[in-house]
């Protein structure tokens, strides 16, 4: 070959990685806990601080586990793209208000809306380091034997809901 | 209004920048000296459309215009007026601002100081200059326009990343952006040559001074950001091999290659075809860099802004760009010639495999970048690649050439011979492997590593010495201070930018070799110790600064019971993001730095409180600016001076036309 052409192929290959790389998140980070079960927890609820909230309630549906706080800024974006799903009834949302003061948290779902069918309290951030939680807001799909099938890591936007989320819950729903 | 202003400034330049990308270059081709004439005038004109930009966005931040929306959301009205400033640079659409701003004053520079250039040749250089300039006025006004208007207006602005509120970033950007882009001068003076089938040494001599510049400029500007990183982050390291810096060293490495290669084709018209191609290299990194920074596709800590649509525009630029250039350098350097023939053991040889050892470098830097993108868009998994991977492929690869840094200034041209070489060098060597050998144990620790590092550094101080010695024997002067000053200051240039290397060397070796590290918790009136130094805490006090909150630490340092100072590190709270930083105290010093940060509170007003003890780390950095330092006495040699002043106007300008025919 010609060796005045080398450094224009060896450009066009990186051209082409580049670009298949645009199309890829490089946050997209697979969690070694997708496809195993989740992580047993059980925490207080945040209405209703003597009740208890379990993944073991849970067993037969198909759930998404959000994890939010009131102080995060991503959960603001986040929130109106939950409030739709919610509306939706596609799937229920269990929120986990993670490392939160308890005022805070009430007063910002009285103001933005509850998309939560429960909220559970991890104060001490636990049951976050359980599931493995980078930074909220993070949300998980959870299969009817409680298997965890997919991680969102940082907001949910709508896009991602129509194309991942939902088609997910659909088919794991009909198993 | 004063927006609109900017903004319609910017669709100006690019209207211009079309017409002196495209008719100076037809005008050349076509033999056209009418078309030619274009590209001054619209260089200048550009060059004020964008300065008239720039100065708009600059009054929207003074003002606190929160109804342009870069301005709403990188600054905030608390924001002290130098910060908000810089935080027209603190964001995307801003840095893209000021790389086309940079782009414009450097090529306002080549229309001052070409004078002496055929005119083809200058109108093919701003030629090109433009067309790389069309690409980046069309980015900023299609995909990421600084002007925006956000539509009611923002009460108050989001503020400027915390992080980016340092001294450092007010210079470290534009210094950074002076030393990528400059590489578009050389790139420019290659394609022109290329365009025009005239790579004589005449084209070398004349882009040398401009890479020297930018060369300069990027070694201070890479410096810099890694004082920041080491002041800032409050993790005490200066360089993580991050993708960001990463983007940054690349071009320095294709750079440093260029400007060795450049004097070889200078002085004996060699290389010829390998310069042209590190010219393309040098400025293609550069836009790689931009990329990498400005699309996201590789996660890093610098990563601020991110958008796969821009990623989409710049890499199709880039394949423009740079698959252009590596396609007309494909096609047309065939025909250049190689130039004079020489021994492999000779300077031209000892350079050549410097210039290769410094590609490889850069090479492996570049696959160690991509190669979790590469890995990734194969479906093989995610990975990262760390420290580890650098500094066991970038060790063997700068050790030979650090050890050929010594010969080569020292070997003849064409073909030198090794008896002599070693007969001239033994000196040299003897006194770097002796002090080398015995240094650490007097240090007090010897590890192989630690040798190797101060061998490498005494062996560039010695044969510099070498170098002198030989050199002041042989020119003309009577007195020691006569002769030094008679040495030509390219000479030392170079001897000035090699001692860089050893005191950056220095201070890496002995860093790594003797910095102690401590994470404690500390108690109110408690004392830790490191190194020599006894640091007591005396509790932290709230402060409250102009847009933030903090608590500030009293630590009393001192040695032998004499008190050495007083630091304050501080974590700080800026509530306009809700971000925590953290704040090192530094007390610097020529031998060693004294390094303590914050970091969370525990009880009772105790800390947990990271502490260091770092000797040489100084020089690091010392040795950057050495290094620039060299290239600017390089550039201050007497033969640029005289060839500035040959065309200054005292020549009447019938007979400057003459001579250019003749040229």
């Amino acid at each position: 070959m010609n060796r005045f052409l080398l450094p224009l192929s060896i450009f066009v290959v990186v051209v082409g990685f580049l670009g298949i790389g645009l199309t890829l998140n490089p946050r997209e980070i697979p969690s070694p806990l997708v496809g195993k079960a989740a992580p047993e927890f059980s925490q207080p609820q945040l209405y209703d601080q003597e009740k208890i909230f379990s993944p073991n309630d849970l067993k037969g549906k198909v759930w998404l586990l959000n994890f939010w706080a009131s102080w995060c800024n991503g959960c603001k974006t986040e929130h109106p793209v939950l409030m739709d799903l919610a509306k939706s009834g596609q799937v229920p949302i269990y929120g986990m208000d993670y490392k939160d003061q308890r005022e805070e948290a009430l007063t910002w779902l009285q103001r933005g809306g509850n998309p939560y069918s429960l909220v559970g309290v991890d104060e001490a951030g636990r049951v976050g380091i359980n599931f493995g939680v980078y930074g909220v807001p993070e949300t998980y799909v959870i299969d009817k034997q409680g298997v965890i099938r997919y991680k969102q890591i940082g907001p949910l936007d709508p896009d991602t809901v129509a194309k991942k989320i939902i088609p997910l819950v659909k088919q794991l729903e009909l198993q | 209004m004063i927006p609109e202003i900017g903004h319609f400034a910017l669709i100006l330049a690019l209207c211009v920048a079309l017409v002196q990308g495209i008719l100076p270059i037809y005008g050349a081709a076509v033999g056209n000296s009418g078309l030619m004439a274009v590209a001054k005038p619209a260089a200048r004109t550009q060059f004020l459309l964008v300065l008239t930009a720039f100065g708009c966005l600059a009054y929207a931040f003074a003002d606190k215009d929160f109804s342009v929306l870069y301005v709403a959301a990188t600054s905030n009205s608390q924001l002290p007026l130098h910060y908000r400033l810089a935080a027209i640079w603190g964001a995307h659409e801003g840095s893209l601002l000021l790389w086309t701003f940079i782009l414009t004053i450097w090529m306002f520079a080549v229309t001052l100081f070409s004078g002496h250039l055929p005119e083809a040749t200058r109108s093919r250089i701003l030629g090109v200059m433009g067309l790389v300039s069309v690409g980046f006025l069309l980015f900023m006004l299609t995909v990421s326009n600084p002007f925006e208007r956000l539509i009611p207006a923002a009460a108050e602005g989001r503020d400027l990343n915390p992080l980016l509120q340092d001294p450092g970033m007010v210079i470290h950007p534009p210094m950074l952006y002076m030393g990528y882009v400059g590489f578009s001068v050389a790139f420019a003076f290659a394609i022109a040559a290329l365009l025009g089938g005239n790579l004589d040494a005449a084209w070398a001599r004349w882009s040398r001074p401009w890479t020297t510049v930018a060369w300069c400029f990027l070694t201070v500007g890479i410096a810099m950001g890694s004082g920041w990183a080491y002041y800032e982050l409050g993790w005490g390291g200066w360089w993580f091999w991050d993708p960001v810096e990463n983007a940054s060293f690349m071009p320095w490495l294709a750079g440093t290659a260029l400007v060795h290669s450049l004097a070889v084709t200078d002085k004996r018209g060699g290389f010829k075809v390998w310069t042209v191609l590190l010219a393309i290299m040098a400025f293609s990194l550069s836009l790689l860099g931009t990329f990498l920074v400005r699309s996201g596709v590789l996660t890093s800590v610098h990563a601020f802004a991110t958008d796969p649509k821009r990623g989409l525009f710049i890499l199709v630029f880039l394949a423009i760009v740079i698959g252009g250039s590596l396609a007309l350098y494909a096609w047309r350097a065939p025909k250049v010639g190689l130039g004079g023939s020489f021994a492999m053991l000779s300077r031209e040889g000892m350079l050549l495999a410097n210039n290769v050892l410094l590609v490889a470098a850069m090479g492996s830097v570049l696959l160690g970048t991509l190669y979790p993108l590469f890995l990734d868009a194969l479906d093989l998994g995610k990975i990262s690649v760390g420290p580890p991977y650098f500094d066991s492929v970038f060790v063997p690869l700068m050790v030979p050439a650090i050890f050929l840094m010594g010969i080569g200034p020292l070997a003849q041209w064409k073909k030198a011979s090794v008896p002599d070489l070693a007969k001239r060098l033994k000196w040299a060597f003897g006194v770097s492997l002796v002090s080398a050998l015995t240094l650490p144990f007097v240090l007090g620790n010897w590890t192989p590593l630690l040798s190797l590092g101060l061998l490498l550094a005494i062996w560039i101080v010695t044969t510099s010495a070498v170098g002198l010695r030989e050199r002041l024997a042989h020119v003309n002067g009577n007195s020691l201070v006569e002769r030094l000053a008679s040495v030509p200051r390219s000479y030392w240039g170079m001897l000035v930018a090699h001692c860089g290397i050893a005191v950056f060397i220095v201070g890496v070796t002995m860093v790594k070799g003797f910095e102690t590290e401590k994470d404690v918790r500390m108690n109110v009136g408690e004392t830790a110790t490191i190194g020599d130094y006894m640091f007591r805490f005396d509790g932290t006090q709230d402060v409250v600064g102009p847009n933030y909150t903090a608590a500030r630490g009293t630590f009393h340092v001192s040695r032998d019971g004499r008190e050495t100072t007083v630091l304050y590190p501080e974590k700080r709270r800026y509530p306009v993001q809700n971000q925590i930083m953290t704040e090192a105290a530094i007390d610097p010093g020529l031998l060693r730095d004294l390094y303590v940060s914050l970091g969370e509170p525990i009880d009772d007003g105790a800390w947990s409180v990271r502490l260091y003890h770092k000797p040489f780390i100084d020089w690091i950095w010392g040795g950057c600016f050495i290094m620039a330092l060299g290239g600017a006495l390089a550039i201050s040699d007497r033969r640029y001076r005289l060839a500035w002043r040959k065309q200054e106007p005292a020549v009447p300008a019938p007979t400057r036309a003459a001579r250019r025919k003749v040229a």
